[in-house]
């Protein structure tokens, strides 16, 4: 997805001259740039700052002064505590939707990969009937709303689908199960993975491919002995996006997993919780921070592969 | 596979088959393997799946072995199914075998898509059609329902007023933030992933985070300790119930998925403004135009496809927003119903499966365009290949 039209570059004038005045001090990051950009991160962290900083103080504090007062008192142990944490993990069941959020999201984002892979390297490198046909299906799907899949796959997962008599799809009673889940997920991530993987797995240079035939390795070895391992950085830029898709996603969770305290992810839990204790702040702000946790390290430390996977998936719906 | 029919190549090297000799002849044994090859296995993995799952269920273990096995089973078993599958393909007869192939690597790609994509849009728009249960036919009922009830006309109504402002203003701090960050001397890094932070933020985390800073007690009823009453008591002001401001307090939730996605944008036009060739900006400097034209002459116009590609993809995700209205709540009285919230909540909790499949349709037929759009631009990039 190259996006920028290359530019005719016939600068005759080797001379850079320094330009003259007016917009010097833009050009190099003076106090206007600068300041700008200050402004403007400080207003982005400013609610996370402020989540934090209440999910740390006891309830006490909490109610009775606002989270910035605390930069006052920053070395008084009373204005610090754990307990928050401590009850949310427990009594509110945070740690069971953690669990589960894990159950979800792991398995969601390794199986549409694979599959998407495996589809991938056959676009790309295998001959097939209807296979630019069956593309196109593909990018054709990147922008459907997932709305439109929610009632006919939740009334598959609780009845089944009879055409004339005959069950085409048993009543497999996956409403409420992880597997349910997986599939859902797997169903509205695959097509953006299968077109990353495309683009990035077609480039590949067809030299190494063909020597490889020469040598007598199967399609099977090539995908995974040479294509895989090639292609690493495109896995795993589609896996964060997919990963912080299916850990921050409500709705798919809401429809499909539903919300008993046993089967919850993060996502719900919290939701649940901005309707049962909507005033607790100690309590919504530490469990707020909870579901922030992982994606947040997953997003740091793999923001280079992200970055890429973002500038290349912009056209998902 | 020496039927196939001239088609447009989509691989770099479409000649690399026709070095091998024709072999098997189209039959329909030859499809039926296909089919069976495609097919069969992938049923009886996801059977083996669901048994353990079934088992799993009814064992009523502990949550930390079944989170576990949850995760191997689903993990281990989807690289299982292809692997079993390349192993069946092999016994095949040679003639056949490579024929095979390619459907056993795109078929489970395809079964997903199909049942759990392309039939569920087919579906909805016959149940739009339908009653309730989805059982009877009610003709246009649903649609009229759609476009005339009060609390639908306010969802369309303020679900245009986000995808307009949101794009807008998302893009354009992105821009505006991408363009001053390329001018830092050092720190643009640090700065830029400060602003894509929130990107890993999850919309009801999101949705959270801004109930603190919208937070309202009335007077007498304690302290503000939201940040913008508290700003406002500070002042010495009395405090704003801004949620239940209509119709402002829209723009307050769409403040929230601004706060998301200018990351977004940001990196994405800040990647497009960094390939631009340095020597265009500053023989258009050496030239003697201001910054100011340099961003609007030569910048702007450079990224214009990108920017174009930013804008629709926040269009889309505006469109769909549920999450922000769904958790912050209080919709109806608010007034701040948006069209993919108001899905969910005929569907799924007021339980009239037409109504909801009705809401759907109507947000799929506006993203028909960027569809169209999409394949068209895929083709044009497949014919310059």
């Amino acid at each position: 997805m190259t996006l920028t039209a290359p530019l005719p570059t016939d600068v005759e004038d080797e001379a850079a001259a320094p330009p003259p005045g007016a917009g010097a001090d833009v050009r190099k990051g003076g106090w206007f740039v600068r300041i700008t950009i200050i402004v403007i991160v400080a207003l982005w962290l400013v609610p996370t700052l402020g989540v934090l900083i209440t999910s740390f103080r006891p309830e006490s504090v909490v109610n009775t002064s606002g989270w910035w007062t605390t930069f006052a008192h920053l070395f008084d142990s009373g204005q610090w505590t754990l307990e928050n944490y401590r009850q949310t993990l427990d009594a509110e069941g945070f740690e069971n939707a953690f669990l589960n959020s894990l159950a979800v999201t792991i398995p969601a984002t390794v199986i549409p990969i694979t599959i998407a892979a495996f589809a991938a390297y056959a676009f790309s490198w295998m001959e097939f009937r209807g296979r630019y046909v069956m593309f196109v299906a593909v990018v054709g799907l990147l922008v459907v709303p997932l709305q439109m899949a929610l009632i006919p796959i939740l009334r598959l997962f609780v009845d089944g689908a009879q055409l004339g008599g005959v069950t085409v799809f048993p009543d497999l009673d996956l409403n409420g199960t992880f597997l349910g889940v997986w599939l859902a997920h797997t169903a509205f991530g695959l097509p953006l993975a299968v077109y990353l993987l495309r683009n990035f797995i077609g480039a590949l240079p067809s030299s190494i491919i063909e020597s490889a035939k020469i040598d007598g390795a199967d399609h099977f070895t090539i995908f995974w002995r040479l294509v895989v391992p090639l292609s690493v950085p495109a896995l795993a830029a589609f896996a964060i996006f997919q990963f912080l898709w299916v850990w921050n996603d409500l709705l798919v969770a809401y429809v499909f997993l539903g919300g008993t305290s046993e089967n919850r992810v993060l996502t719900i839990a919290l939701q649940n919780l901005v309707g049962s204790r909507g005033e607790a702040w100690h309590l919504l702000t530490s469990a707020a921070f909870l579901t922030m946790i992982l994606p947040l390290i997953v997003f740091f430390s793999l923001q280079r592969y992200f970055v890429r996977g973002l500038t290349a998936g912009a056209v998902k719906g | 596979m020496t039927t196939t029919v001239e088609q447009p190549p989509i691989a770099p090297e479409p000649e690399r088959e026709a070095k091998e000799p024709p072999k098997a002849r189209h039959t329909i044994g030859m499809v039926a393997l296909r089919v069976v090859g495609a097919l069969v296995v992938p049923i009886a993995a996801f059977v083996v799946l669901w048994l353990t799952f079934d088992f799993l269920r009814d064992a009523d273990a502990n949550r930390f072995v079944l989170v576990g096995v949850a995760i191997a089973v689903g993990v281990g078993g989807v690289f299982f199914l292809y692997w079993a599958m390349n192993w069946v393909v092999n016994w095949l007869p040679a003639r056949y075998r490579e024929g095979v192939r390619p459907y056993v690597f795109v078929g489970p790609a395809l079964v997903i898509l199909a049942v759990f994509l392309v039939y569920p849009v087919i579906n909805t728009i016959i149940l739009s059609f339908g009653d309730r249960q989805g059982e009877g036919f009610v003709g246009l009922d649903n649609y009229e329902f759609v476009f005339t009830d009060d609390s639908m006309q306010r969802a369309i109504r303020n679900t245009l007023a986000w995808i307009v402002v949101v794009p807008v203003v998302a893009t354009s701090i992105g821009l505006a933030f991408a363009t001053l960050a390329d001018r830092l001397r050092r720190g643009e890094a640090v700065a830029k992933s400060l602003i894509f932070l929130p990107m890993a933020i999850s919309f009801v985390g999101a949705a959270v985070t801004w109930l603190l800073i919208y937070s309202f007690r009335p007077e007498g009823f304690g302290t503000n300790i939201g940040l913008l009453n508290g700003i406002k008591s500070g002042l010495g002001l009395s405090p704003t119930p801004w949620l239940q401001e209509t119709p402002w307090n829209n723009l307050l939730l769409m403040v929230i998925m601004i706060w998301l996605q200018v990351g977004f944008a940001m990196v994405v036009l800040s990647a497009a403004i960094k390939s631009i060739p340095d020597e265009i900006i500053e023989a258009a400097r050496i030239d003697g135009a201001s910054e100011l034209q340099v961003f609007r002459r030569i910048i702007v116009p450079s990224i214009g496809p990108t920017i174009a590609v930013v804008a629709t993809y926040m269009v889309i995700n505006a469109m769909k927003v549920f999450d922000i209205v769904f958790v912050i709540g209080g919709a109806e009285t608010n007034e701040t119903e948006v069209i993919a919230e108001r899905m969910i909540r005929n569907f799924f909790i007021l339980d009239n499966d037409g109504r909801g499949a009705a809401i759907a349709v109507v947000l799929f037929l506006a993203v028909i365009p960027v569809m169209i759009w999409n394949i068209r631009r895929f083709r044009e990039q497949e014919a310059l290949r």
